[in-house]
């Protein structure tokens, strides 16, 4: 526990290997504006091959770092730990395959802006600093930096009208619940004097009423972080604002602004658990909501991009219930699983918006589930991508979607959450029939398929990668769990008790 | 509590007065409603047209970058207060600190300019046809609404 300090702190050492990442991000993020200010107007090959250098060099700023201790720097204001580093890195991947395939989908939509890639850029460094702080300003300033470029990226189609109500929908409510959380920061600071995590127990000594200050003070900050990561009472933006965004942005959206939420919703989870008797009914009521309302509504939708939308809810509940075994019981749950979770989650949602994007034409953009009819006949391989990442979604053996979902049902039943448990296990079921929808709109016969619909080489490299990142992670749970948690290869098993391979 | 009498009484007296003067006219005063007088007040000018159209938004680009600006300044404020009395290894690190910080400010300056955000041309703004509907017409001042008649 650092000490408590009243007086204005100055950076007295930084260390610059921790914060690394983010500024790489950040600079790429620069250096494609520049690109696109010195050349306007031409094509943005150029800003797509800096943007993924810069994210592989920070991928790797990020990776060397696995395994190394707890750590912070910058007075506390940055915190290096396994899960903040584990979502770092997914937030880089997630970006750099999001740019990957972006480029020939904006053009197909007539809206290939360079503002695009800074913009992706900095929204996902700004979920990268969510994911690296216990500063509740630090983590406010990262949602704001994620939001806020979201909103615009939301309305680039602006063309249509759809496009600029998704953008504005999403502006308001967001503002909204930033608000919400700003709210429950004031409260926090109110109750124990301090803007970090760490200092929560302030608040539970001495004065009764400062209680009362946090235990609202930490319900605001579960409203806001909940409305960015979909869960349920806060859900309502998320079908209207993935449909409408343009899909590479959405895809991003469902994956970043996700990671970058649970990751916060971590650290609060994690600072609170002293008085988890005050809310851990409240949030396992949210967590099964989320599960049964994500799931049973998707049922109902007609377009792609709406039921991906609810599905993304359903699978923000399932972490959720990672969150609160790992919140429950720490000594038995790791948290690695919820790592896990996120990887495959990562994967298989890009992949599956990645050849979502294969239907736009003539710069229009119609996903309802007719339109994806013909892809088989048209694009073997979009036709068996779409299919193994809802495998995947669904949670069928082999699969990444498959372990994730397993752990987490495990680590619930463990940490004695078994209600949790039964209604994760009842909604993945739930979601077959969903998903099975896509996958089955995929090879319904037309006479006279959509000539548009074939892969470009990038969407074609992008799907591949999502495929064999479902595939491996699948096939190699043991190394990817290990490689989560930070523990080297040579390592003998038996060392890595707290993970999932030592539990058996 | 005595100390605040006077300004109870004060503020009961200006009450009173702001009732009385208003309701009193409203009751004593004559009404003579002609459709010029309930149209909407356009400064004095005849209003014309419908409120309900598109205009360009470059107040709001302005003012947007005016805040961001603004806040910039609002930085370096809080910076120099403490930069005069600290140590020289931190008057020499915040410096070059602030340079990073300004060094984005200055790069996002330079998008704004480039993008045209401050170029205040309303002819590349403008749709012709635009210009022919609402400017051309009002060059010939014709009132929309007609004075209104004694005694109507």
């Amino acid at each position: 526990m650092p000490e408590f300090n009243a007086a204005f702190p100055l950076p007295r050492e930084i260390d610059f290997a921790m914060l690394m990442p983010v500024i790489m991000v950040l600079v790429t993020g620069m250096i494609a504006l520049v690109i696109e200010m010195l050349r306007p107007k031409q094509n943005n090959n150029l800003i797509v091959i800096f943007s993924i250098a810069g994210l592989m060099a920070a991928g790797v700023a990020t990776a060397i770092q696995f395994g190394q201790p707890e750590k912070t720097t910058l007075v506390e204001m940055v915190l290096r730990d396994q899960f903040g580093l584990i979502c770092q890195l997914l937030l880089v991947v997630a970006c750099a395959l999001t740019i990957l395939f972006s480029e020939t989908y904006l053009r197909s939509r007539r809206i290939a802006f360079g503002e695009f890639y800074p913009l992706v850029l900095w929204s996902t460094a700004g979920a990268m600093i969510m994911a690296s702080s216990r500063n509740l300003l630090v983590i406010f300033l990262g949602l704001e930096i994620l939001s806020i470029s979201l909103y615009v990226l939301a309305g680039l189609a602006r063309a249509e009208l759809r496009s600029e109500e998704s953008s504005l929908k999403y502006f308001l409510l967001g503002s909204f619940a930033s608000g919400f959380f700003l709210y429950g920061i004031a409260m926090f600071y109110g109750a124990t004097g301090s803007l970090d995590l760490a200092f929560l127990a302030n608040g539970l000594t001495g004065n009764p009423a400062a209680k009362t200050l946090l235990v609202f003070g930490i319900g605001l900050m579960f409203v806001g972080l909940g409305f960015k990561a979909a869960l349920v009472p806060f859900h309502q933006w998320t079908p209207d604002v993935y449909q409408g965004a343009p899909t590479n942005v959405t895809a991003f959206m469902a994956v970043c602004s996700k990671i970058g939420a649970i990751a916060a919703l971590f650290r609060v989870l994690v600072a609170a658990a002293p008085m988890k008797a005050d809310w851990l009914p409240a949030m396992m009521a949210i967590a099964m909501l989320t599960m049964i309302v994500g799931n049973a509504v998707a049922l109902l939708q007609k377009d792609v991009k709406r039921i991906l939308g609810y599905s993304s809810i359903g699978h923000a509940g399932y972490l959720l219930v990672g969150l609160l075994a790992y919140v429950n019981a720490p000594d038995q749950v790791s948290i690695a699983t919820t790592g896990y979770y996120l990887l495959s989650y990562t994967f298989m949602t890009l992949g599956a918006f990645a050849v979502i994007s294969v239907v736009t034409k003539d710069g229009r953009d119609t996903t309802r589930l007719e339109d994806l009819n013909g892809l088989w006949q048209r694009d073997r391989l979009a036709a068996v991508l779409l299919v193994v990442f809802m495998v995947s979604l669904i949670g069928i053996p082999p699969s990444a979607g498959f372990f994730g979902k397993f752990f987490i049902f495990q680590d619930a039943i463990s940490a004695g959450l078994v209600p949790l448990a039964i209604v994760l296990a009842i909604s993945s079921a739930i979601s077959v029939a969903y998903y099975l929808q896509i996958a089955r709109a995929a090879f319904v016969v037309e006479t006279e398929p959509r000539p548009a619909m074939r892969m470009s080489p990038a969407l074609r490299a992008t799907g591949l990668i999502c495929l064999l990142g479902v595939v491996l992670a699948g096939i190699l749970v043991t190394p990817v769990q290990r490689f989560l948690m930070g523990t080297p290869a040579e390592e003998p098993m038996e060392a890595s008790t707290t993970g999932l391979v030592g539990k058996g | 509590m005595e100390s605040y009498i006077g300004i109870l009484v004060l503020v009961a007296v200006a009450a009173i007065v702001c009732v009385a003067m208003v309701s009193l006219s409203w009751v004593l005063g004559p009404k003579k409603v002609t459709p010029y007088k309930s149209s909407p007040y356009e400064c004095g000018v005849t209003p014309e047209g419908s409120a309900r159209e598109r205009f360009p938004i470059k107040f709001y680009l302005v003012a947007i970058l005016f805040i961001l600006f603004d806040i910039e300044v609002i930085f370096l404020w809080s910076w120099m207060t403490i930069y005069r009395d600290s140590e020289v290894s931190f008057q020499l690190f915040s410096f070059i600190e602030m340079l990073v910080y300004m060094s984005t400010w200055i790069l996002g300056y330079i998008y704004a300019v480039r993008v045209g955000a401050i170029d205040w041309d309303e002819t590349t703004s403008l749709d012709p046809a635009k210009l022919e509907d609402t400017v051309l017409p009002k060059l010939e001042a014709k009132p929309v609404l007609q004075p209104a008649t004694e005694g109507s």
